[in-house]
């Protein structure tokens, strides 16, 4: 009987949460058209208070937006016979098709590094390795080349202080998604940190789709691969001959 | 203009695609190539998935072969027998390619495999091209008659032989159909006509008049192309309907022009032009695979090693 009320007093002295994420993106869905040059997405939200902020550690905002995950084989090149082949390949279990972070200060700043584990956030993070080391081949080599491979392709950066904090209220930051997008569920979260830990976190979902044409050809080329590979031969055949048809009539003229 | 294609999943410029279509079309035209052995790097080059690039090449060589063909069968250039001859055997040739293509890549070695038969083949008859052009302009410079006919002797001494009208031969079938099933398999492994491998057999090996070599090529490459085209697309969908349609429309203007060019200049000016850009491709190649890589790591599609 003490104890449970030990355990409401505890429980009413504790302050309710006193900082709370409200966001919202620019737009919730990507669509592929023909003419898809990559989006920005503009995440946006305040910070709901039902107390004065506290005092201390000052507030940090992080996002993440993160593409699909799948595996991936990474194949390392060695020089065999004078020639550069690949010889050793490594499957990495898990690397996201795309992953961005954005930070209102520097990461560190941002997000301890306890709570960086706890709740996945950096890049390394949302890579899953499970391969063991042998004599030749450090898995760790292989998915430090994912990174460097991806984030030199514009699939993986760290945006430190591109989050824009006005009045430790309001914050917004811009995502850019790139042309080579893989399709699927973008997820995406907002974090509130103080003094490097999380204080209140928020979730949604960008979806990113193939629509119009791109969709129909991309759903036949895999549904009905032999109809969309002769329909593929009768717009080349059918070009081909118009065109050479009609080059001649502009020579004749 | 940026465009997105759908299977290959990235955009490139269309202007660029039309531009490299409309380049190796002219060549395509003018030497009886399907353009392939030029186009497939190009594309690599470009950010285009190497397995789209074969598969969409297949495709496109279908259609600058078929406007080039059109123009030479109006010429009567085309011997329709040994054509059909050589496609029996590339179309052998083509579903064996695809059988090796899609283990090679499933063992991740499809790229070196690709890159080393063209050094090689390249190299081979881009070499033998050269200098067997340069002794034919220097012997019709110094006056003489050359024989065509005098080192085919072996070719003659084979069962199966059959009468080829348009060509003035009188061989067996069982060359023809060894050089079809050869170009048939280099047809899907590298996304080419072939016609670099097969204009030098039908003249050296053969004996087929230069004058009908490029019409009789174009024909069995159209054939083996559509039949590789249609092998990739049901087992690997990589065939790109969009990057297709760009590069052949600058593809078939290109080859048009190039047949006109073509019937201007001579036989071995043609060959030796030919030769010459043979052998760039090759070179290009061989340093590729001769200097440390810049990034030694690659990524391909995951679950298998």
């Amino acid at each position: 009987m003490l104890r449970v009320c030990l355990a409401l007093l505890t429980l009413i002295a504790l302050p309710a949460k006193a900082e709370v994420v409200v966001a919202g993106l620019s737009q919730n869905r990507v669509s592929i058209t023909a003419t898809f040059v990559g989006s920005e997405i503009l995440i946006f939200g305040a910070v709901k208070r039902d107390a004065p902020p506290p005092e201390g550690d000052p507030l940090r905002v992080v996002v993440v937006v993160e593409g699909p995950s799948g595996p991936i084989t990474v194949r390392r090149k060695a020089k065999r016979y004078g020639i550069w082949v690949n010889t050793d390949a490594v499957v990495v279990d898990q690397a996201p098709s795309f992953y961005a972070v954005a930070t209102s200060a520097s990461l560190r700043e941002s997000i301890s590094q306890i709570d960086d584990l706890r709740h996945d956030i950096t890049i390394p993070q949302a890579i899953r390795l499970v391969g063991e080391a042998t004599e030749t081949v450090n898995p760790r080599d292989f998915a430090d080349a994912v990174v460097r491979i991806r984030t030199e392709a514009g699939l993986y950066n760290l945006q430190e202080g591109a989050v824009e904090l006005v009045e430790d209220t309001l914050f917004n930051t811009r995502i850019a998604l790139p042309a080579n997008l893989t399709e699927g569920e973008y997820r995406t979260r907002i974090y509130l940190t103080r003094g490097g830990y999380v204080a209140s976190q928020y979730e949604t979902v960008i979806n990113v789709q193939k629509v119009g044409l791109e969709r129909w050809v991309f759903n036949l080329a895999h549904e009905q691969p032999l109809v969309y590979g002769l329909l593929s031969l009768f717009i080349a055949i059918a070009a081909g001959w118009g065109a050479s048809t009609a080059f001649r009539m502009l020579l004749r003229s | 203009m940026q465009i997105y294609l759908p299977i290959a999943e990235v955009s490139v410029n269309a202007f660029l695609l039309l531009g490299l279509g409309g380049i190796v079309g002219i060549l395509s035209g003018m030497f009886g190539v399907g353009g392939g052995f030029l186009m497939t790097p190009l594309l690599f080059f470009i950010g285009i998935p190497p397995a789209v690039a074969v598969a969409t090449e297949a495709n496109q060589i279908v259609a600058s072969s078929f406007s080039g063909v059109l123009a030479h069968l109006k010429r009567k250039t085309v011997d329709l027998r040994m054509g059909t001859v050589l496609l029996v055997g590339g179309l052998i040739g083509a579903a064996l390619g695809v059988q090796l293509f899609n283990t090679l890549k499933a063992m991740g070695q499809v790229d070196l495999l690709v890159k080393l038969s063209y050094v090689v083949f390249l190299g081979i008859i881009g070499g033998l091209m050269f200098f067997e052009s340069l002794r034919a302009i220097m012997k019709t410079r110094g006056g003489a008659v050359t024989s065509t006919r005098r080192k085919h002797f072996w070719v003659h001494n084979l069962p199966f032989k059959m009468k080829f009208r348009t060509s003035g031969l009188y061989i067996s079938v069982i060359p023809p159909v060894l050089v079809g099933v050869l170009v048939g398999i280099l047809a899907a492994i590298m996304g080419v006509g072939g016609g670099f491998i097969m204009v030098p057999a039908m003249i050296y090996l053969l004996g087929m008049p230069t004058k009908v070599v490029v019409g009789t090529s174009l024909f069995q490459i159209i054939f083996v192309t559509a039949f590789t085209t249609l092998l990739h697309a049901t087992t690997n969908f990589t065939v790109d309907m969009g990057l297709a349609v760009l590069l052949l429309i600058g593809g078939v203007i290109g080859a048009q022009i190039g047949a006109r060019i073509g019937v201007k200049l001579k036989a071995e000016q043609l060959r030796i032009l030919l030769a010459v850009m043979v052998l760039a491709v090759c070179g290009k190649l061989a340093l590729d695979l001769l200097i440390m890589p810049s990034e030694l790591y690659e990524l391909g599609p995951g679950g298998e090693h």
